[in-house]
């Protein structure tokens, strides 16, 4: 609690020391190159993008165990708070800043100085500065946010809101400057990601891997039975994500034109045709379909698209849905049993490798026809497109895990990292918020007698069982 | 005093509402309801979640109390065992108690009139 106060304390007096920034002046006004349509289109789609936040929070919260719902959802609405917060002080200056060395944005940015109404010279040329800046801060929360899944029922907050205002400052904000920065080396060096394959799918899966293997399974994981305690909520979540991933990927084309109208729909075939996929590979492998697939297939779906929204068109869409589907299912229902780690709520297994999967199929069905600022893929005749994607999964991938493990491990000489083992048991609505999620949760749903388990790896007994008692 | 004795019925939810009217037509009329969950014979199903077998082999049921003094204890049984029965696994049990005791909290009554319906009394 002391260790908090002082970091708190730190916060206050660096935010105090931003003051006088408030009252410089201000460069004249010059005739104004906004574009109505864009604005609106890019304002828009921010609020669509935040309002993914939540909806991660009701996907991933439907999933976890009654006990420890609430944590899921305070971690997401937190973090909303607390990088919306970062992202104008200094996290948008240091992702999308002046050029320092292809590596990092300046600071000259800090506290939105020089980010007005008007049009930036660099991004969004036809909106006004703020509009791009609060666009890209809502990526700057969702990313976070996507993190937590993998160390869900077991992180304790405290050391969660550290590590995330870290990450945020030294993995998320770099990141996203070598991709979508002026001067960024990834984008120089022709790295297509149009809506955050790379930047915000690949990094919060390898770093929620890296937490998930640092922090260790959850307590009875194999054994004990860990069922999604509200799947109704699940699937709320999902469909909110996909009705926000419109403002994600379309929100890219930063115009209210034929690119943004192009990722809008391969968008929303690529989610359609990976919920297909997913669902009949899980009942051949299962022998029954079901909507915990469903909703899973259309974020994998979503997520194999993002790198690509702009670059693509429609059948390559659905090709990259249709497979993504595929590989992201079993990556979650059969590599993560194989390899016995506990990503719990799949960050890595969907993001991660789905992720990685949209980058690389970018590669290979990107074409100057649909977007001529792109590049032409593999299938077009330049296979060095799908190398120089590669090269941006590596380096993300590589950053994005030797940083995560640095500031875990930076983090866990000054607080716990995880719960102990009877916070753990108790949940941590009660131990580390001291709020239950429903009133009567410790009469019916959730509690241990309601379900006993012997958990089996083998899949095919499954599909002879029909019949109850 | 008559012997009071305690019938314990566990048997499927589905089964409440057929049990309670056999109950009411030989004049028992009350009863304690609780939500448990076991196993016997019956094994239960499984499900399945993104590849996560989980065999739940505690199937839910209701167990129904009830504490007679008047009605014969052959006659609640039967009732209870007509009411219940599918002639599939998982039908339940029934457990016959003796009760050393009972008291009617109202008014301090012990022993056998305090399961008695007082309406019965007055004939």
């Amino acid at each position: 609690m002391k260790k908090l106060s002082t970091i708190f304390s730190m916060c206050l007096v660096f935010i105090l020391t931003l003051v006088p920034v408030v009252f410089a002046n201000e460069a004249p006004i010059e005739p104004s190159k906004i574009n109505s349509g864009d604005t609106a289109f890019v304002l828009v789609s921010a609020a669509l993008v935040m309002l993914m936040t939540p909806a991660v929070a009701l996907f991933y919260g439907g999933m976890v165990r009654t006990k420890n719902v609430l944590s899921i959802l305070m971690q997401s609405f937190f973090v909303l708070g607390l990088i919306t917060v970062q992202w104008v002080l200094f996290g948008y200056s240091l992702a999308f800043g002046p050029d320092i060395g292809h590596f990092i944005g300046s600071l000259d940015w800090v506290a939105l100085n020089g980010v007005g109404q008007e049009p930036s010279s660099d991004y969004a040329t036809t909106v006004p500065h703020m509009a791009f800046m609060t666009f890209q801060g809502m990526f700057a929360v969702l990313t976070p946010v996507l993190i937590t899944g993998a160390f869900a029922e077991r992180m304790k907050f405290s050391a969660f809101a550290v590590f995330i205002l870290i990450w945020a400052t030294f993995v998320y904000d770099p990141i996203a400057h070598w991709v979508w920065g002026a001067g960024g080396w990834l984008g120089e060096m022709g790295a297509l990601d149009f809506a955050g394959g790379t930047v915000v799918h690949i990094v919060s899966g390898v770093s929620g891997l890296v937490i998930a293997l640092m922090i260790g399974k959850r307590r009875g994981y194999g054994s004990d039975v860990m069922m999604p305690h509200h799947l109704p909520m699940t699937i709320i979540g999902a469909w909110l994500l996909w009705f926000g991933w419109f403002g994600f990927n379309a929100g890219s084309a930063l115009a209210a034109d034929g690119l943004a109208t192009s990722a809008f729909v391969v968008t929303h075939v690529a989610a359609a045709a990976a919920t297909v996929s997913w669902v009949l590979t899980e009942w051949a492998y299962h022998g029954k379909p079901t909507v915990f697939g469903a909703a899973s297939g259309c974020v994998a779906g979503l997520v194999a698209i993002t790198p690509a929204a702009g670059f693509v068109s429609t059948v390559p869409a659905v090709i990259i849905g249709l497979s993504g589907g595929i590989i992201c299912f079993l990556a979650v229902a059969v590599l993560k049993a194989k390899l016995g780690y506990d990503d719990a709520l799949d960050a890595f297994g969907v993001h991660g490798i789905g992720g990685a999967w949209g980058a690389i199929a970018t590669g290979v069905f990107c074409s100057t026809a649909v977007n001529p600022a792109g590049a032409d893929g593999l299938l077009y005749g330049n296979a060095g497109q799908v190398v120089i994607q590669l090269v941006g999964v590596a380096a993300s991938c590589v950053t994005a895990a030797v940083m995560t493990y640095i500031i875990i491990k930076v983090i866990s000489l000054f607080m716990e990292v995880r719960a102990n083992a009877e916070q753990e048991i108790k949940g941590l609505d009660i131990t580390e918020h001291g709020e239950r999620g429903y009133a009567y949760q410790d009469f019916m749903v959730g509690s241990p007698i309601t379900t006993s388990s012997s958990n089996a790896v083998s899949h095919h007994s499954l599909a002879k069982e029909t019949a109850l008692m | 005093m008559k012997p009071i004795t305690k019938i314990e019925i566990i048997t499927r939810p589905e089964k409440l509402e057929e049990l309670k009217k056999a109950m009411n037509n030989i004049k028992v009329t009350g009863m304690t309801v609780t939500q448990v969950y076991g196993c016997g014979l019956t094994k239960g199903h499984t499900e399945v979640y993104r590849g996560r077998q989980y065999s739940i082999n505690l199937v839910p049921n209701v167990k129904v109390e009830i504490v007679v003094c008047e009605v014969p204890v052959e006659q609640v049984v039967e009732a209870a065992k007509t009411a219940c029965r599918t002639g599939k696994i998982g039908d339940g049990k029934i457990f016959v108690y003796p009760i050393a005791n009972a008291v009617r909290i109202r008014t301090g009554e012990e022993g056998d009139i305090a399961i008695i319906d007082p309406n019965d009394l007055e004939k």
